[in-house]
């Protein structure tokens, strides 16, 4: 079949999206609309003294101006981290009031204190300039290391010494004695690099409250509406969830940053109730800087052992990682379980430990970004490899190999158990494609044009449908991580499928499509995905850490087994057969080894009529299942990537990247593609692009494209992007997930080649042409020197 | 933006009157830092006269050794030219590494020129090539018009008709782009005329596009690459901020130099 598992079925998704017809959430209008601006603290600490709302009251078109005591005020609740972390010596994470507008204190630039509701967005915002806010300033820290010094500004009460947590995992004991009788230790000092995540479409909201039926209405742009409405039910009592409908429709990017449930959502519903005015906000890109979770943003030092052999006896990590001003929604998580549990990495490691301390600062809060903490973890433990290769007078992928996990299930010291893998094929199937046989004649001409030629591995692994809910339940999880869906079949005999999942740029109206056109061997075009509206689909977790194919789809695998028994019996019952003999081909229901046979339409609309159904059947045709994973999945792969420095300037530029990477069964292959050129973009980003910068006051410095650099087209090469997989055996499609591989697996492939043209370890991410520049200066002098 | 009168005159004159006529009125040209700048409030001028499409601003000519430029021409046009190509190529060529395409086809050379970002082009090869700016009521040499950052000896209301640039023997153009703006971190112009070589350096300097005598010495003596590498350059007022600091800048400009020398024609 031509749409099924394996097809490579054209985006259904993207005739509305290229021809400029997607609905987004700035393309809603209601009746009654208003426009909401917010009033940003200009400085990153600072008690507020006074709000004078006159003269922005007096203005035209404003219609009300509220702060954030009238919302405390109301009963709104603080803004939750949804993931408790306990620190070793069993003490419960110190999380600082969050409230949606700050009443006493900022502690970031961009922390909202007052928000104006006006008649046109243009007078919100210049209502909002009128707005007159007194700061008593007070001093600043930005940095995450300089956070935990003595001294250090206290940025909340809660937090002494801004130390959020201090978390460890693994043996400490072994990783110290591994390390003691390694002949071998390789000792690095690694930064990766803060970051903004700058989906294409920027946050918006458009909430609506009916008097009349006490009920809300939000339209946001959010990767999990119903996680959003529970959260603004439950935590911030905005209203009960029966009466506030959440609807995210077409969503333009996430990357993480629409997980959360931020303060302008919560505002503009709030604000709804107060001025009886629908509500709408959308950020400009300037806001989106300073009110987006930004990602990353961790400092780490790790010691990592080896014997004769190379084998790695022992490995030790210790991160300080920057949270921001306030914990954002899963921020707690992010460098602990989806971070330091991955430190392990393709690797037989039987001494491990990892300390992770969290830390207030006066930034932007920090959360999930594509990959979230995995890119973190393959990007030190892939740096430490290559370069304890190139230590060791070892080929990277030697090293590599001599230390692979080859039997499986196999039980990480961080409580992870990987399924499945074939690190080995990637390996060979990467080194393969990027001709890496070839690569010393291409370095020597490469030098013959001056130029520094360089080759760098990354063997990434990478944890996706985090699960089940259990166990995240035990680390400290707030919320069950399974997923929903339901199967309809029409009586006409179309099907709609429900999901809990969240499209937003990953096709699944495509995707989910196809599984269900090959289960029931029915047109494509007679399948739709219904997605994203609290009212029409039952609760869902929603599109985030690559789970919409391992976890969503296997929900409606689930839901399609029910169905499927149902029309079984069915069919069995009309065709007077056994329901055993029952078979679906060539779009009918047949009995098997007979010319006996239903249309599928016919069997839709046999349920619908009921007339004629097995004793004590229920009419209808409509089966849901809720899908619980019974552990994570595990994509790996291996990344190839080939560099050319200019040493005259520092500008590199990427001549070859070759991906090789193991996601299980693949269900679109186009799409998969399509998630790993736009992850290795990413990837790529942040080794040489990307960069959020403060400054020591706390103010944004790249807080424009001016400064901050998005990758271009020409700064990525044609990829070289093939699969070798090994079926995931934990869910019934065999599937692993692709949506943040590319963008966990790629930075240290950047880097390890660049390090490798210049001849120089020492450099940081991102990779700009001055930092290049100096690392290599530094190689030459020191070259020189000896 | 705060709200703003537009105003679309058809001639400098009206196009005078029009920017006496507001309380802060300012000229628009292609509206690619003006645009920006108010969406930000950063400018809140009253009114906008718009001066695309006055037939005296546009154009571009050769009369004897002399290329004209009307101040209204874009980028793209500039770079498209073949009279550019022929008289002065490094000209053409600069135009055509500014900004991307939509900047190109919007952004004009009185624009450029007017607005004196300390990292744009055109203001490095008006000084090098000794340019002419010519204005509704004088014409200025580009040494004294480029006055530092972002300022220029315009007057009130003054607006620049066209710019003249005699030929040379040869000139070159090198830039190294920062990375997320694409303007220049530093950009490096030649300009030879006999044993008379100017070379003005934009993107780096602290106070604006500026000459350096250092490489004009040393490329007075020896046109060659390698007269342009080994020259002392000093990282003295030149910029720092988080794309370079002042020496990777002082190392760059040699390093472009050179490429300009290299490329010149
Ligand atoms: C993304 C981006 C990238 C860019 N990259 C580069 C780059 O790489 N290199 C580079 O050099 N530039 C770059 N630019 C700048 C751009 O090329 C324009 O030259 C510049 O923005 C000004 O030209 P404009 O015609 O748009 O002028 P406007 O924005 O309309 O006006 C700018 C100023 O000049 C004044 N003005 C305009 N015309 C006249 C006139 N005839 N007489 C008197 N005053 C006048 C205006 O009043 C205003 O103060 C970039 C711009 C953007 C947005």
């Amino acid at each position: 079949m031509t749409t099924g598992i394996g097809a490579r079925v054209k985006r259904r998704e993207d005739k509305r999206f290229i021809t400029g017809k997607g609905k987004y959430t700035d393309d809603v209008r209601t009746e009654n609309q208003a426009y909401a601006a917010f009033v940003r603290s200009p400085v990153a600490h600072a008690n507020v003294k006074s709000i004078d709302k006159s003269a922005a009251l007096e203005m035209d078109g404003v219609i009300d101006v509220l702060d954030g005591h009238q919302l405390t005020g109301d009963g709104i609740g603080n803004i939750i981290c949804g993931w408790a972390v306990t620190s070793k010596d069993g003490s419960p994470m110190n999380m600082g009031a969050w409230s949606a507008l700050a009443t006493q204190k900022v502690r970031y630039v961009g922390d909202a204190v007052a928000v104006v509701i006006a008649e046109t967005q243009q007078l919100a915002r210049l209502a909002a300039e009128a707005v007159d806010v007194e700061y008593e300033e007070l001093p600043v820290v930005a940095f995450a290391d300089k956070a935990l010094k003595d001294g250090a500004p206290q940025i909340h009460e809660e937090a002494p010494g801004n130390l959020i947590y201090d978390w460890e995992i693994g043996d400490a004991a072994k990783a110290d004695a591994g390390l003691a009788e390694a002949v071998h230790v390789t000792e690095m000092e690694i930064t990766n690099n803060r970051l903004s995540p700058n989906p294409m479409e920027p946050r918006s909201a458009v909430a609506t409250y009916d008097e009349a039926e006490d009920h809300y209405t939000l339209y946001t742009t959010s990767q999990n509406p119903h996680v959003a409405r529970l959260v603004l039910s439950a935590f911030y009592n905005v209203a009960p969830e029966h009466k506030l409908r959440v609807i995210a429709p077409d969503v333009g990017g996430g990357f993480g940053a629409k997980i959360y449930i931020y303060p302008e959502e919560i505002t503009c519903l709030w604000a709804s109730m107060k001025t009886n005015r629908s509500v709408k906000w959308t950020a400009d890109r300037s806001e989106a800087f300073v009110t987006d979770a930004h990602g990353r943003d961790h400092i780490s030092t790790a010691k990592m052992g080896f014997d004769a052999d190379g084998r790695i006896t022992g490995f030790k990590v210790d991160t300080i990682a920057n949270l921001g001003a306030y914990m954002s929604l899963f921020s707690s998580s992010v460098p602990t379980y989806l971070y330091a549990t991955l430190l392990s990495g393709q690797y037989d490691i039987q001494n491990l430990h990892a300390n992770v301390r969290a830390v207030y600062t006066n930034t932007v809060p920090v959360d999930a970004y594509r990959g979230a903490g995995r890119p973190e973890a393959c990007y030190l433990v892939e740096r430490m490899m290559e370069t304890a290769a190139r230590e060791l007078g070892m080929k990277p992928a030697e090293l590599r190999a001599k230390n692979f996990i080859r039997e499986f299930p196999h039980e990480t010291p961080v409580i992870m158990t990987y399924d499945s893998g074939d690190f080995d094929a990637n390996l060979a199937q990467a080194e393969e494609a990027a001709d890496v046989n070839g690569f010393p004649a291409r370095r020597e001409e490469a030098a013959k044009r001056g130029k520094l030629r360089g080759l760098g591995y990354s063997c990434y692994i990478e944890a996706c449908g985090i699960a089940p809910s259990a166990a995240v339940g035990g680390l400290g999880a707030g919320v069950g991580l399974w997923e929903s869906a339901e199967v309809r079949v029409n009586p006409v005999g179309t099907i709609e499928i429900l999901t809990g999942s969240h499209s937003h740029g990953q096709g699944h109206e495509t995707t989910f499509a196809q599984i269900v056109a090959e289960r029931f061997d029915q047109p494509i075009e007679n399948i739709s995905i219904v997605h994203g509206d609290t009212d029409k689909v039952q609760f869902g977790m929603g599109t985030y850490g690559s789970r919409s194919g391992a976890v969503g789809m296997s929900a409606i695998v689930k839901a399609m087994d029910k169905v499927e028994a149902k029309v079984r019996k069915i069919a069995a019952h009309q065709l007077e057969a056994s329901e055993d003999d029952i078979v679906i081909e060539g779009g009918e229901v047949k009995v098997a080894g007979t010319d006996k046979a239903l249309g599928w339409h016919e069997i839709g609309l046999a349920a619908y009529t009921a007339h004629n159904l097995p004793p004590d059947m229920e009419p209808g045709l409509k089966e849901s299942a809720f899908y619980d994973p019974s552990n994570f999945t595990f994509p790996a792969g291996t990344y190839i990537c080939e560099v050319e420095v200019d040493p005259d300037t520092g500008t590199t530029e990427i001549v070859q990247f070759t991906a090789s990477d193991d996601f299980g069964t693949i269900i679109n292959p186009m799409i998969v593609e399509g998630q790993v050129h736009g992850g290795i973009a990413q990837g790529v980003g942040q080794a040489m692009l990307e960069q959020v910068i403060y400054d020591e006051d706390g103010q944004l410095i790249t807080g424009s494209y001016m400064d901050y650099t998005m990758p271009r087209a020409a700064d990525l090469p044609n990829f070289s992007v093939h699969h070798a997989s090994t079926v995931c055996p934990g869910n019934p499609l065999g599937m692993k997930g692709c949506g943040e591989a590319g963008a966990i697996g790629s930075p240290p492939a950047v880097i390890n080649a660049i390090t490798d043209a210049i001849g120089n370890n020492d450099l940081a991410m991102p990779a700009t042409p001055q930092n290049v520049w100096r690392a290599y200066q530094a190689a030459s002098a020191k070259q020189a020197a000896e | 933006m705060y709200p703003v009168s537009y105003h679309k005159p058809a001639s400098v004159d009206d196009a005078v009157k029009a920017l006496s006529s507001g309380e802060e009125a300012m000229v628009l040209a292609g509206g690619q830092t003006l645009i920006a700048t108010m969406k930000q409030h950063l400018a809140a001028p009253s009114d906008l006269v718009d001066i695309r499409g006055i037939a005296e601003l546009s154009g571009i000519k050769i009369s004897g050794d002399t290329l004209s430029i009307g101040a209204a021409m874009t980028h793209a046009e500039v770079a498209a030219s073949k009279d550019v190509q022929k008289h002065i190529p490094a000209l053409a060529c600069l135009a055509a590494g500014i900004g991307d395409p939509a900047v190109r086809h919007m952004g004009t050379l009185g624009g450029s020129v007017a607005n004196n970002d300390p990292a744009a082009d055109y203001p490095a090869a008006l000084l090098a090539l000794g340019a002419t700016v010519v204005t509704n009521k004088r014409e200025i040499a580009a040494d004294d018009f480029f006055t530092g950052l972002f300022s220029t000896d315009l007057e009130d209301g003054e607006i620049i008709t066209r710019v003249d640039f005699d030929k040379t023997e040869a000139a070159g153009y090198a830039k190294f782009a920062q990375p997320a703006s694409l303007y220049a971190l530093v950009g490096v112009f030649v300009a030879k005329r006999g044993g008379d070589v100017r070379v003005a350096i934009t993107g780096a300097g602290d106070d604006g596009v500026f000459r350096s005598e250092a490489l004009e010495a040393a490329l007075a003596k020896d046109f060659s690459e390698a007269a342009a590498k080994g020259a002392g350059v000093s990282a003295d007022n030149l910029m720092s901020d988080i794309h370079g600091d002042a020496d990777y800048r002082a190392h760059l400009i040699r390093v472009m130099a050179a490429r300009a020398v290299a490329g010149a024609a």
